[in-house]
């Protein structure tokens, strides 16, 4: 337990510090150390923990949390929200005394600009991983496709979309 | 208790700056009503409700907060909370923001182990994650457009793509050898 509670540390940490763009950058890393790495959960199941994440209200890194409680029960959920905000958060601390002194210098906004395509990599790259992973018939693709697209040409809320979803997979149309 | 605290910050809009328990509050409150996206909801509470900090001073701070690595709702909640209350004010803001997702998160979680073998509710979970993909597919559709007309923008999104979603490679190489890449092309070719 111990173990695994210290490999929890440790991801969260690491992601922690990595997170540049916002929590959906990451996922695609903690999809690998959760899945391929120690085998905690099937590639579904991760899809799955996302979407309840995405269901709850809050930050949009409650997945996080999520994955702590099922690989370790209420230790998990304690030691891998410590580990995820604490360590950016510190950063942001420290940061905060001296960002009036940066904030307009010109490498701020090269360094900015840089991260941008990575930000756009990396969530292309979590959409595409857990679209894989969701996916496993064509009515489901179909319903990713449905959510994609009334997001991207309508502006109603995103909890719309889910509850469509959640809606037509109960109905069972093409699902075995 | 917070009355003798040194070093308060005084708010530019004339308001009371907070004490740690309205900071618990206030993020608590934020955190059960930002679904699908915290950003809108907490601008609206923290400078127009309860007017801690001015519009600029807001989108300043929040400037910050994109800039460094964590979730930037995160960042803000520990950045207001240091600001005006130092790391009690912090850690009150953070667990005060966390708090409910939290504990509705692991109520979801323990829907879907109590039924996942139900055959209903497995479809609807299936349906759910889904619809969850089709968010992140028009998330990654909306980031990457302000990228066309960037060449290298597009080549080092494209290289980064392969490495984790293709070759499935460590995020902390890539991101080491990637971003430093995308700074350069990015101070080569200033946009």
């Amino acid at each position: 337990m111990t173990a695994v509670l210290l490999s929890l540390a440790a991801i969260f940490a690491e992601l922690s510090l990595l997170a540049f763009g916002g929590g959906n950058t990451i996922l695609p890393e903690m999809q690998r150390q959760v899945v391929d790495v120690h085998h905690w959960m099937s590639a579904r199941d991760f899809s799955a923990m996302f979407a309840l994440a995405q269901a709850a209200p809050g930050p949009n890194m409650m997945v996080v949390t999520l994955v702590g409680w099922r690989v370790a029960g209420w230790a998990g959920v304690l030691v891998s929200s410590l580990a995820k905000f604490g360590p950016s958060s510190i950063v942001t601390g420290l940061v905060m005394q001296v960002w009036q002194r940066f904030k307009d210098r010109p490498w701020r906004r090269v360094v900015q600009a840089g991260l941008v395509p990575m930000t756009v990599g990396l969530v292309a790259a979590s959409a595409a991983l857990i679209t894989l992973a969701s996916d496993h018939e064509w009515s489901l693709a179909a319903i990713t496709t449905a959510s994609a697209l009334l997001m991207l040409t309508t502006r109603i809320h995103p909890l719309w979309a889910l509850a469509f979803g959640a809606l037509a997979g109960l109905s069972g149309i093409g699902l075995s | 208790m917070d009355a003798t605290t040194t070093n308060v910050a005084a708010t530019s809009t004339g308001q009371r700056p907070p004490t740690s328990g309205e900071l618990f509050t206030g993020f608590l409150w934020l955190g059960m009503t930002g679904f699908g996206g915290v950003l809108p909801m907490s601008r609206r509470m923290i400078v127009e409700k309860k007017r801690w900090l001015t519009g600029p001073e807001f989108t300043d701070l929040l400037g910050l907060c994109q800039f460094l690595p964590g979730g930037n709702i995160i960042n803000l909640s520990v950045a207001i909370g240091l600001h005006f209350r130092g790391l009690r004010g912090a850690l009150a803001a953070l667990v005060g923001l966390i708090a409910m997702p939290t504990l509705i998160v692991v109520m979801l979680g323990m829907v879907y182990d109590r039924f996942q073998n139900d055959p209903h509710i497995q479809h609807m979970f299936a349906g759910l994650a889904a619809a969850a993909a089709g968010l992140l597919v028009s998330m990654a559709v909306k980031v990457a457009w302000p990228l066309r007309g960037n060449p290298a923008g597009m080549v080092i999104a494209a290289l980064c793509f392969v490495a984790i979603a293709v070759l499935r490679l460590p995020l902390l190489p890539t991101m080491l050898v990637l971003a430093s890449l995308s700074i350069l092309a990015a101070k080569r070719w200033p946009r």
